[in-house]
């Protein structure tokens, strides 16, 4: 029973902090969706542990305890690697940004200079 | 002009307001008539003041984006300001700009020209993994590109009209994706390579670097690179 007790808890602070986040604006919500979609199956997991005995059966694990640690674990990886893609897709935009920074402030230096000579050649 | 050709050198420079004067100096002395572009990769030194003191146009990234991001800022530049040949010379004053006449003239038959060490002349030589990761470079990037290819990370390199469109859009900005990389990607897409002979000289400024340990690094990641180059498409 305290064990969920913990595990529920924990569940619902999840649950709490996420949605405040997104009512706050400070989490897209593209991820949003993703971890409330999450913990729509991990609450009632961790108040009905039981709940995934027979899945597990049927996929040779010996305990639902243990399937839901080997998914977590494979969820949590591809979530690793989506976010070292989106990494490297701001990394492109950055570069290209900094490109065009780059381009714009040698054409204003190339302007400037343009007109200090044309000043001073009339001077 | 160089044989009636517009012509944009490029000069990606990281902290080298030691050299960068000489070397700009020195371009435009051999080479009356070009323009000069040094792009300054997040130097925290003077660099980017040295090199438009000597005479060049200045591109300044904010920050450091590596070789690749350098140059494809050089190749737009290029493009945007309609130039007929690029052509890119490294910043420590290692290749000699009175082969650039030499590279041009070359470009009216094929598309990017790349100035070769170990190619005959002048004396260079590199032993142990690095020359390991020489030789596997210029053996299966010579395959790929049909031509005799013997110093594929030469930073020595001349580009048309139609390389430098390319590359405006496509360069990799990652670790020896400038110069492997884009071997691959512009030989696949047909375009014509070939290598010249050119003499090098010493560095200006700066040492390489002779740690075994590092040289293994380099022999790794050159293989990775090349392996990713190929099965990209």
């Amino acid at each position: 029973m305290k064990l969920t007790l913990v595990t529920g808890l924990t569940g619902l602070i999840l649950l709490a902090t996420i949605v405040e986040l997104l009512r706050r604006r400070q989490l897209r919500e593209k991820y949003g969706m993703l971890w409330l979609g999450v913990l729509l199956i991990v609450i009632p997991l961790s108040l009905f542990p039981r709940l995934l005995d027979n899945v597990a059966e049927l996929l040779g694990v010996a305990a639902g305890v243990s399937l839901v640690l080997f998914l977590g674990i494979v969820f949590l990886l591809l979530v690793c690697v989506h976010l070292s893609w989106e990494v490297s897709a701001l990394e492109e935009e950055t570069r290209t940004l900094a490109e065009d920074f780059a381009l714009l402030r040698a054409e204003i230096d190339a302007e400037r200079a343009a007109r200090n000579e044309l000043v001073s050649n009339d001077g | 002009m160089v044989n009636g050709k517009r012509v944009l050198i490029i000069i990606p420079a990281l902290n080298e307001s030691g050299s960068i004067a000489d070397v700009v100096g020195e371009v435009r002395g051999e080479l009356p008539g070009v323009e000069v572009l040094v792009v300054d990769d997040g130097s925290t030194d003077r660099t980017a003041a040295v090199a438009a003191a000597a005479g060049a146009r200045v591109a300044q990234l904010p920050y450091n984006l590596g070789v690749g991001g350098a140059m494809r800022l050089g190749y737009r530049y290029a493009r945007e300001h309609d130039f007929d040949v690029a052509i890119q010379i490294d910043a420590d004053g290692q290749h000699d700009p009175r082969y650039v006449p030499k590279l041009v003239d070359l470009l009216d038959e094929n598309d990017l020209v790349i100035g070769a060490r170990f190619a005959g002349e002048g004396d260079y030589s590199v032993r142990g993994p690095r020359r390991w990761a020489m030789v596997m470079l210029s053996a299966v990037l010579s395959r790929v590109a049909k031509t005799k290819l013997t110093d594929t990370t030469s930073g020595f390199r001349a580009a048309n009209r139609r390389v430098i469109d390319m590359f405006a859009t496509w360069y990799p900005v990652e670790y020896l994706g400038d110069t492997v990389e884009t071997l691959v990607h512009t030989a696949r897409r047909g375009y014509r390579i070939r290598q010249v002979p050119v003499a090098m000289r010493k560095r200006m400024a700066g040492t390489p670097s002779h740690s075994p340990a590092k040289a293994m690094i380099y022999l790794g990641r050159a293989f990775a690179v090349l392996t990713l180059a190929l099965i990209r498409r």
